[in-house]
């Protein structure tokens, strides 16, 4: 038997239907009624869970009462353990969050949820790596690399991580999108953490790559070549992201996984640092910026790593941007160019172009930058 | 019963004799044959030997190998050849990018004729005209397929002769003093993965092309990755994915521009045989693979071949000996200035080399074109009906015809089922067939990869399509089916989060022991 978490945010999807980019908030939630929304995410979830009910006495279901869990359970003949309930029919965030407290201090193997990326941040933001979890696809923003292709995956995935037939996992992007600027037309992204998921390559991405050298084993190559390339007298600005981290690990620093950090000559200079203050580090001395496209959308600046604004790309200058990115990355991407986006036309133009993104040791792979279209 | 979608499927289950590997077979004292004493007069006059040994050379425990009667061996290498599903078994089109095609069970027989096998390297020249004449006639019949002017047979396999073009060309620029800065070497994401791996092993820094929105490499990329560093480039024409760059011209003239060398992967030539050469293309080298366009058996690592041509200035760099006549003799010449060296030891896979010269005696110029022709006809007629097959597209140039093989996508079907390519492959083993998707990374999404070459009758190809299309129809109808999948087969799903942990893995029974400890195995003794 093992313990299987449930947590569905019954709202989850139900603003893209009625063309609101999200459905984070009480208000939203109110005017997605109006137009008529309603709910996919328990159905979505019954997909999943479609998968599992073969196999329903390997499992100890955990989940949380009524619309976040409960009904879709017994919907599908699941026996579950409640370890809680919502107090108010509308469940909001703080549901979310305390029904994933409550599965993390159950200790369940993997926890299952179904939303989008408000609810995924809202489990990163309980149990952050602690507990492994994974998303069933179901809300209208899905930017974050914890999710499932599609439901059906998602029940695959749990059902191989019960049947004992994935034993890894490996941490995921969560993103946050602001829905106010996403209606607005502006997609502002962030990094907003990271979650373990468990490590199923092919129904995680759709097969999009399916290199048989995982992202792990390809960052601690990219970390090798860029140790090798390191000199002394250079300041290096390492951008966030896990592509970045084995690289700081290398050298025995601490990485910032979503933050800037500044290094020279094996030291860190600067952690999780400022524009500001990244300007004033470097202070017209020679120095490299390192930087990896985040999130799935292939942005190499403007999303996530706003620190690196166009001011800092002046004083680095464009030859001494390092890009690295595995190529199950690249591959991600379908052909379409990494992007930039700092806010600044002329810079946007200025660091379009090809470059030569370290894929790993000794290897690159020559790849187009250009704005956003 | 017969699937109702395809009647030309078979009712195909694997065999399965739940054999142990060898070294879990050993029994302590069981031997093979077992050898008289010896006898007492013949120690009495001259020891037991072993003694005569000092005592810091002599092994103290013997060397842990399985120990196991000849009987028991042969019923075990028996049931292992029959798990498996070998090109004269199966219907062998899936595995793409191979070039699967009948190997006539005639030239097996020449190369294991006493007159081949018992000739040894180490005769005198005069001994083996025979043998010289056949590699020198070869590397006159691979100059007039290629354009180039000297081969060399000596690399024993695709990657050995791309790992020779990489050595040749580190001489090249060695000998302009330029070998330790032009350490860069140009490929591209659709050619062969050795291309990037072997040069890597040579030490060269690998630079990868993706392709442009036709699926052709991306020439501004390459004018972005040459410089002065640039040692060369390697390059597959038509690629991986069955398209053909007619640009390729253009592709030599600028790594040309910066000095670099330009090698040719022709380890598949199947569908250009005849048509177009290395030489129009302005290459300096190229590589067949005799035991893909030339019809020798695939070794699975064991006897190959990759024969390296090169053009007349390059061909100064080739491996020695190459063979020469001298219009009375065929004799090993030695005479190459800047050789760099043996790629081997002695002068190539002779039994290769002879299966490969009488496929191409056999088939003729003629002949050689045809099988070309032919190879292209079927790719297309396969192309045509698996498009026609909802669910299966063929991703890059419009839909417009392919050459020799074609890079399909599964994705359609993907999203509509969630069945993929790899649930599909499995699938499919369950009638018999073997279905590749592709080498690795999946930049076509949920890939399969289909090359039928000139050996396969419409009847088999349209068997292979009914496989298709059944386990397509199998997706949408009942998919839990194809994702159990295999069925009938020996070996079910395993957990592939471990391929890339060293921890795990284990290629050899020591390493094997080594990381899973003696009780993962059963051991007798």
């Amino acid at each position: 038997m093992k313990k299987l978490g449930l947590i569905v945010n019954p709202v989850a999807g139900m603003g893209g239907a009625v063309g609101l980019k999200g459905t984070d908030g009480a208000d939203t939630l109110e005017r997605a009624r109006e137009l008529g929304a309603v709910p996919h995410a328990q159905e979505r979830t019954t997909t999943a869970l479609t998968n599992l009910t073969g196999i329903a006495d390997d499992i100890e279901l955990l989940t949380y009462g009524s619309t976040m869990g409960e009904a879709v359970a017994a919907a599908c003949g699941l026996r579950a353990t409640l370890v809680g309930s919502p107090s108010h029919p509308d469940t909001t965030a703080q549901d979310t969050v305390a029904a994933a407290r409550a599965m993390h201090a159950a200790g369940v193997e993997l926890l299952l949820f179904a939303g989008g990326d408000g609810t995924a941040r809202d489990i990163c933001g309980a149990v952050g790596t602690d507990v492994v979890a994974l998303g069933i696809p179901a809300g209208v923003k899905i930017h974050s690399a914890v999710f499932a292709a599609n439901p059906t995956a998602a029940g695959q995935v749990a059902a191989a991580v019960i049947a004992g037939n994935i034993n890894r996992a490996v941490e995921a992007e969560v993103m946050d999108i602001d829905e106010e600027d996403y209606r607005r037309e502006v997609l502002s992204a962030r990094l907003y953490g990271y979650l373990r998921i468990p490590d199923a390559r092919r129904l995680l991405q759709g097969l999009k790559a399916g290199s048989p050298r995982s992202d792990a084993a390809m960052q601690m190559a990219i970390a090798s070549e860029l140790v090798e390339r390191m000199a002394d007298d250079r300041y290096y600005i390492v951008g966030p992201g896990t592509t970045c981290r084995p690289f700081m690990e290398r050298l025995g620093l601490d990485h910032t996984l979503l933050g800037v950090d500044v290094i020279r000559a094996g030291r860190q200079i600067g952690k999780d640092v400022s524009e500001q203050e990244i300007l004033s580090i470097v202070d017209d001395s020679p120095c490299t910026l390192v930087v990896t496209p985040v999130g799935g959308q292939g942005f190499l600046l403007g999303r996530g790593n706003q620190q690196i604004s166009p001011d800092v790309i002046r004083q680095v200058s464009k030859e001494n941007i390092s890009v690295v990115a595995t190529a199950e990355k690249l591959c991600s991407l379908r052909g379409k160019p990494l992007l930039v986006d700092t806010g600044d036309e002329d810079t946007d133009t200025y660091l379009s172009g090809y470059y030569r993104v370290i894929t790993g040791y000794h290897e690159n792979t020559i790849y187009r930058v250009s704005p956003p279209t | 019963m017969k699937p109702q979608h395809g009647s030309r499927l078979r009712n195909f289950h694997q065999a399965k004799w739940d054999e142990e590997v060898i070294f879990e077979l050993s029994n302590p004292g069981e031997r093979g044959i077992h050898y008289p004493q010896v006898e007492r007069a013949i120690s009495d006059a001259v020891g037991d030997g072993v003694s005569e040994i000092p005592a810091s050379m002599r092994r103290e425990s013997p060397p842990a190998l399985p120990e196991v009667g000849q009987m028991r061996v042969l019923k075990h290498f028996l049931r292992l050849s029959q798990q498996n599903l070998g090109a004269d078994l199966n219907i062998d089109v899936g595995q793409g990018t191979c070039t699967i095609k009948y190997s006539p069970k005639i030239n097996e027989k020449i190369a294991g004729s006493a007159k081949a096998r018992d000739i040894h390297p180490h005769q005198d020249e005069s001994t083996v005209q025979g043998a010289l004449r056949i590699m020198y006639e070869l590397d006159l019949f691979f100059r007039e397929i290629s354009g180039m002017d000297r081969f060399s047979l000596q690399p024993s396999s695709g990657s050995h002769a791309i790992l020779t073009m990489a050595a040749v060309i580190h001489k090249y620029h060695e000998v302009r003093g330029e070998a330790d800065t032009r350490d860069e070497l140009i490929t591209t994401i659709f050619s062969h993965p050795s291309d990037a791996a072997a040069a890597a092993a040579k030490g060269y820094r690998i630079t990868t092309l993706y392709p442009d929105e036709q699926g052709m490499p991306d020439l501004e990329a390459l004018k972005a990755a040459v410089s002065e560093r640039t040692a060369g480039l390697f390059i597959t024409n038509p690629e991986d994915i069955g398209i053909f760059n007619p640009h390729i011209a253009e592709f030599t003239r600028v790594v040309h521009e910066v000095g670099g060398v330009c090698g040719y992967d022709q380890a598949n030539a199947n569908g250009i045989m005849g048509i177009t050469r290395a030489r129009e293309a302005d290459f300096d080298l190229c590589f067949f693979n005799l035991h893909k366009t030339f019809s020798a058996p695939h070794g699975c690592g064991g006897p190959a071949s990759g024969a390296l041509g090169a053009t007349k200035e390059m061909a100064d760099y080739l491996p020695v000996p190459l063979v020469g006549f001298d219009g009375g003799k065929y004799y090993l010449d030695y005479d190459v200035p800047h050789t760099i060296g043996k790629a081997r030891t002695f002068y190539g896979a002779f039994p290769v080399i002879l299966k490969a010269y009488a496929w191409i005696m056999s088939m003729g110029a003629e002949g050689l074109k045809e099988a070309a022709r032919i190879a292209v006809l079927n790719n297309n007629y396969l192309f045509k009906h698996i498009t026609e097959i909802a669910g299966a597209t063929s991703p890059y140039k419009g839909g417009k015809r392919r050459i020799e093989q074609v890079r399909y996508s599964w994705e359609e079907l993907y999203n509509e089922t969630g069945v993929d390519t790899h649930d599909v492959t499995l699938r499919l083993a369950d009638f018999g067939f073997h279905l590749w998707q592709s080498h690795h990374p999946f930049v076509v999404p949920q890939p399969f990869t289909i090359e039928p070459t000139e050996s396969y009758s419409k009847e088999e190809l349209d068997e292979y399509l009914d496989g298709l299309r059944h386990v397509v129809h199998e997706a949408r109808t009942e998919p839990d089916t194809v994702k159990r999948a295999p069925h009938n087969s020996v070996v079910h799903k395993i957990d592939e989060s471990v391929y890339d942990d060293p921890d795990k893995w284990a290629i050899t029974w020591r390493a094997y022991l080594k990381k899973h400890g003696r009780e993962a195995a059963k051991i007798r003794g």
